[in-house]
């Protein structure tokens, strides 16, 4: 199960990667999103899938989940859903001020 | 247990700062009053930890007390203790300054809130004791960056907005994923903790592999050889006060942590990763020089300055001796001050010009004696000039280098030294010297703002005056941080009590 995880991540990170280098503004933020949804896979696959129950505080339990990779996923997550807005809301305003939503066309002098 | 608690309050005083500035945002005069009076406690507060550290060792306080591997822990060991003096000192500089540069719609667009936000980061990640939080504080950070980059909203900073989230966003889930790594390796995140498990491990490529991977991910933070590209433009394109704190603050944490990451985690470099620094550290000095010279954008200059520096503080990395710490870490506390002071100047004379260019500036010494000879002294500090504090850098630096038998980098540093001279000289000689077309003479009320960019300048430049001048009493506690470096155990055993 680890292995098809990885593979998953790995696919993930290709895709997000390839449209991470398209010009247009709204594809690049998409990749951000695929790269980051792979990397929580990885995080996952790396605490081990599954080893038991749940980690409930009780005296007698011996085999339970790694919580650890858990609660960083979900650390994680909020932070990759705060930066996902910020950039949607960046690429707006982007498009807003300068008329093109694609990332070549963004030239210019440096004093307007 | 009193003590170790107060290790907090760096970071919570600036949080309280930036809350309130989160609720008041159009209440001005609160707000500067405020993050000034914050600041000004949080320095003395960190005067104080770092009395304490330097007297009895590392501090160590377990939120919630949770004990050491299993919480979330914050660590403030000497070199810790050190960079929260230098980032609220730049932190307080920058508020005297932000009334200033700012234009009133800038500042009301929640400036405060960003800039208050960003030192809880910059500070964070210097005090964290495990390598997710080192990742949750550098979030911090660059988040509060990404909303200071864009203030205002000027078409260049659109444009420099979008490559420079794009680059720090790639590096940032890079960063999770080898803390995951680092994780499934080690099955721990403290970084103590780790540093105790590597050396058990008997699968040293994947080890290997994860410290590459971290540096790689610092490097792109801290603008080293192939991943700097982003930097120069994109530190100039906000306005001067927000400058000052990227220039002053941003690379360093990343430096702080390459320190960091292979001293305490990965400590004893193998030859391979000691020749890789080595390489780059003298590529970057010399790539950013030049970066330096090919323009004449007088920001842009400076901005290009940033890269050779941390060029120097990875010598002292690669290199891994008492006397390179101590130089690196000399460098990089004078270069946090140094680069804050001449953003400052720099501003004063973007101001008094109304342009960036330096072929249309000429003869501001007139109306603004005090700028151009405070910058004049910042030139030949930063160029490393006897008696100035940027000399006893590089003195530990070069004499690490040529102990070592490093003496193609240390001919590339002292070069490179020259070069970073001739750079910013020249707009001392372009800029303040020379002939003024007639100016008009300088009416009081633009005096009066000048006055509040030179006072802060004035005051990290007399520290790094200090630095220099005061070096016999600077020198022992540099000494006490690089031996607390190339000792991993004085950091190991306060967080884990063996």
């Amino acid at each position: 199960m680890e292995y098809a995880m990885s593979i998953l991540a790995g696919l993930l990170f290709a895709i997000g990667v390839y449209f991470l280098l398209e010009k247009q503004l709204l594809k690049v933020i998409i990749g951000t999103v695929l790269l980051s949804h792979g990397a929580h896979l990885m995080i996952l696959t790396m605490g081990g899938l599954k080893k038991g129950a749940p980690p409930v505080l009780e005296d007698y339990i011996s085999s339970y989940t790694d919580p650890l990779p858990q609660a960083l996923i979900l650390t994680s997550i909020v932070i990759s859903f705060g930066v996902t807005s910020f950039l949607l809301v960046l690429a707006y305003r982007t498009f807003k001020k300068t008329k093109t939503d694609r990332v070549d066309q963004l030239r210019g002098s440096d004093d307007d | 247990m009193m003590i170790s608690n107060s290790v907090v309050l760096p970071l919570l005083l600036p949080f309280i700062a930036a809350i309130l500035a989160a609720f008041f945002p159009k209440r001005m005069a609160f707000n500067r009053i405020f993050s000034l009076i914050t600041y000004v406690v949080t320095l003395l507060i960190c005067l104080f930890l770092a009395q304490q550290v330097f007297a009895n060792g590392a501090l160590v306080l377990e939120t919630g007390d949770w004990q050491a591997p299993y919480g979330i822990i914050l660590v403030a060991d000497p070199l810790a203790s050190v960079l929260i003096i230098i980032t609220q000192l730049v932190a307080l500089a920058t508020v005297l300054n932000a009334r200033q540069t700012l234009h009133s719609y800038e500042e009301k667009a929640y400036f405060y809130f960003f800039f208050n936000l960003l030192i809880v980061g910059v500070t964070g990640s210097f005090l964290t004791g495990d390598l997710f939080n080192l990742f949750v504080f550098f979030e911090v950070l660059l988040m509060a960056s990404y909303g200071l980059i864009v203030l205002g909203g000027r078409k260049a900073q659109f444009r420099e907005a979008v490559k420079y989230i794009l680059i720090n966003l790639f590096s940032s889930i890079l960063f999770v994923m080898t803390v995951s790594f680092v994780y499934g390796i080690t099955g721990t995140v403290n970084m103590a903790h780790i540093a105790q498990r590597v050396p058990e491990l008997a699968d040293n490529g994947a080890i290997t592999g994860a410290a590459i991977l971290l540096f790689i991910v610092f490097a792109t933070k801290s603008a080293l050889f192939p991943l700097y590209v982003w930097l120069p433009k994109s530190y100039i394109a906000p306005p001067t006060a927000i400058s000052i704190v990227f220039g002053a603050l941003l690379t360093k944490v990343g430096v702080y942590a390459i320190l960091r990451v292979f001293t305490i985690l990965f400590p004893g470099l193998s030859d391979f990763t000691s020749v890789l620094f080595l390489v780059i550290a003298g590529v970057t000095m010399v790539f950013g020089v030049l970066g330096a010279l090919s323009t004449n954008n007088v920001k842009l200059i400076i901005a290009y300055n940033i890269i050779p520096s941390i060029g120097f503080m990875m010598m002292g990395i690669g290199i891994g001796t008492a006397t390179s710490y101590a130089g690196t870490v000399y460098y990089l506390i004078n270069d946090m001050a140094l680069k804050a002071a001449l953003f400052l100047l720099i501003g004063v004379l973007v101001t008094l010009a109304g342009t960036t260019n330096l072929k249309q500036m000429g003869g501001y010494i007139r109306q603004a004696p005090w700028a151009g000879w405070l910058f004049f002294i910042a030139c030949i500090t930063l160029a490393g000039l006897p008696p100035f504090s940027g000399f006893i850098g590089k003195y530990l630096l070069l004499q690490a280098a040529f102990d070592n038998g490093h003496y193609l980098l240390g001919a590339v540093a002292l070069l490179t030294s020259l070069l970073i001279l001739f750079s910013v000289l020249r707009i001392f000689i372009y800029g303040f010297w020379g002939e003024s077309d007639d100016s008009p003479p300088s009416d009081s009320k633009n005096a009066a703002a000048r006055f509040r960019s030179i006072v802060p300048a004035g005051i990290l430049l007399l520290f790094t005056l200090f630095l220099g001048l005061g070096a016999e009493f600077v020198l022992p506690y540099i000494d006490v941080v690089s031996h607390s470096l190339l000792n991993p155990e004085n950091y190991i055993t306060p967080v884990l009590k063996e």
